[in-house]
């Protein structure tokens, strides 16, 4: 892989945000400058490009109207629902505590989010901002643990929350998140290397303490980057399924990933309510989507040009 | 080191202890620090320790020395099994997942309208949930009444049973699998997008054709990237877990033909409590891992073109 660990970052990641910006509206002008307007060369892409969309998008809507079923037709040939039957949606909180896992998923999430946010964007800091002796070799480590698989320390892993009593709680899902994120540590790093040292200096002058710039210039100058991270850090956290299987083991604890994994099992025949508690457990992944669309796009895009 | 050169900005340099920099640098990295001690080198020799015992948590450790991987190697019978499924699983995936992606990528980079909106219906797959991707998608792949195999007897095609034949499971994993390939596609677009639009006028002005344009310009300009993907992805695949712990109720499938390593380690450990046991399946997969990973580095020498300086 490509990783850079050089200090210098010419074409940096901040860019990218600021020239998207830029370039957004100009990619929603129908003919834009340079292009012609769509021609007859354009329709096998297009058709193309339909067919695939429908394709691509064809299973969330069988998932929905599925869950619109009545539970006795769910294996009815027709797809469209016969009568609607919403009411999947109301008994599936009855059938298992949905609503307990929402939320305890959404609590392990928005500790995981800030926990990781905070320390990355520290320890980024003073891997970025700072110079200390043995820097780069440090940072060659953090490359490392970023390369080692989790399975290798899952079973210490787990003895050390078994030895602090967590093992059954939901504090081995987030808590080693206050230590940072090697992934995103390397990500934010790289961000940090784009702010002016101008600014740092004037700062210094006026008498600003080291973590005083880290706090009041480092960290809103790099928002857009704090944003990606947390949005990829509550998506990880929504879809853990491994994590809370091997720390969980009381259903009132359970995330929604967990619950509905187990809910498979126990409720074999009951395919609409799955299809119902799985249109609920995604929506609010879809809903962030769309608010957060430009961090995941372009965080996305910056993971792969940087690493 | 280079440090020398650097103008010293706080000018008068403290003449003794560490300087005010280098004490705010250590407390700013010292969460990296601790939870690296505790929660990666402590567990990684724990783990070499743990992997030569038998080790069923309620009684201390016993040393065994290497007969945990003499077993794993010799006498047991469904973890070469494992290894064989995942493996597999990663050879079928790795290369549908780059090419399904390329040719997304691809068609979007030639829209020149509602490309957002093609971007969004692509990459919304995406974001669903692991577990609930995998309970749709053996819905849809019911051998009996899925959409796919309806589909197919409609169409008077033969329909696999491909949540119950055990040649079809792996198959049935990279169905979902690559229903979510909006990550790869993001930065393959990204990838594209950063091709300087000179060389393929340059290409035109030699009277090169569109899939000599592809040839030419846009795989090697686009090799570091598509490195990039295969390797991730791969090392993904080969700690599959989730899809097929949930799709097969965690019991490997029929004739333990979704059983992969990862699961075959979590039984292990997290069912059984043998964690000796456990602990070297995880390093026998550090070992797989890693040395694919090797491979593929060193095989990509021949074909990953970087530009001169920016990966000398």
């Amino acid at each position: 892989m490509a990783i850079n660990t050089g200090t210098s970052a010419p074409t940096t990641p901040l860019t990218i945000f600021a020239d998207r910006t830029a370039e957004e509206p100009q990619q929603r002008v129908v003919a834009d400058p340079g292009h012609k307007p769509l021609g007859r060369r354009d329709l096998p892409i297009y058709l193309t490009l339909f067919a695939l969309s429908a394709l691509f998008s064809f299973p969330f809507l069988w998932l929905v109207l599925t869950s619109l079923k009545p539970p006795d037709e769910v294996f009815s040939p027709g797809l469209i629902p016969d009568p609607f039957y919403p009411k999947n949606y109301a008994d599936v909180f009855r059938y298992a505590p949905v609503g307990q896992w929402l939320w305890n998923t959404a609590v392990v999430s928005v500790l995981a989010v800030v926990t990781v946010v905070f320390s990355s964007a520290l320890i980024a800091y003073g891997f970025a901002r700072l110079r200390f002796k043995g820097r780069t070799q440090l940072f060659a480590l953090v490359i490392a643990t970023y390369m080692l698989p989790g399975a290798v320390t899952l079973v210490p892993t787990f003895l050390i929350w078994r030895e602090l009593g967590a093992v059954g709680t939901t504090f081995p899902l987030w808590a080693s998140n206050i230590f940072g994120s090697a992934f995103y540590i390397f990500m934010l790093r790289q961000f940090l290397f784009t702010i002016p040292q101008d600014l740092v200096d004037a700062a210094r002058v006026d008498g600003a303490s080291y973590f005083g710039i880290w706090w009041k210039i480092m960290l809103p100058l790099i928002r857009p980057a704090l944003v990606a991270v947390a949005v990829f850090e509550f998506q990880a956290k929504w879809n853990d399924f491994m994590t809370p299987l091997i720390y969980l083991n009381s259903p009132s604890q359970y995330t929604m990933s967990l619950g509905l994994g187990m809910f498979k099992s126990d409720y074999d025949t009951q395919w609409a309510l799955w299809m119902a508690a799985s249109v609920v457990f995604t929506l609010p992944m879809v809903l962030l989507f769309f608010v957060a669309q430009r961090f995941f796009i372009e965080g996305v895009a910056t993971t792969g040009l940087k690493g | 080191m280079a440090e020398l050169s650097i103008p010293d900005l706080q000018a008068p340099a403290r003449r003794r202890g560490p300087s005010e920099e280098t004490m705010a640098a250590w407390l700013a990295i010292s969460p990296w620090v601790i939870g690296f001690l505790i929660f990666t080198l402590g567990p990684l020799v724990a783990s070499l320790y743990f992997s030569m015992t038998d080790y069923d948590v309620l009684s201390p450790p016993e040393w065994v020395g290497l007969a945990n991987y003499r077993e794993l190697l010799t006498d047991d019978r469904l973890f070469p099994k494992a290894i064989r499924n995942t493996v597999v699983y990663a050879a079928i995936y790795v290369p549908l997942h780059i090419v399904t992606a390329l040719g997304v990528a691809l068609l979007l980079n030639e829209a020149r309208q509602w490309r957002g909106l093609f971007r969004t219906v692509f990459y919304l797959p995406s974001i669903t949930p692991a577990v609930a991707t995998a309970y749709l998608w053996i819905w849809i792949l019911n051998p009996n009444d899925g959409l796919v195999n309806r589909s197919l007897r409609f169409l008077n095609l033969p329909a696999p049973a491909w949540t119950v034949d055990p040649a079809w499971t792996k198959p049935t994993i990279v169905m979902s699998q690559l229903w979510h390939l909006g990550g790869a596609m993001i930065i393959l677009l990204a990838g594209l997008k950063a091709i300087p639009p000179e060389l393929y006028e340059a290409a035109k002005l030699d009277g090169a054709d569109a899939w000599q344009r592809f040839k030419g310009v846009t795989l090697p300009m686009l090799s570091g990237v598509l490195f990039f993907i295969a390797t991730i992805s791969t090392i993904a695949s080969l700690n599959v877990f989730t899809q097929g712990y949930v799709m097969f109720n965690g019991n490997g499938g029929p004739e333990n033909s979704a059983l992969f390593i990862v699961m075959y380690l979590f039984r292990e450990g997290f069912s059984y409590f043998h964690m000796g046991y456990a602990a070297a399946i995880a390093w026998i997969l550090f070992l797989i891992i890693t040395t694919i990973t090797i491979i593929q580095f060193r095989l990509s020498k021949r074909w990953v073109y970087y530009e001169a300086g920016t990966n000398a």
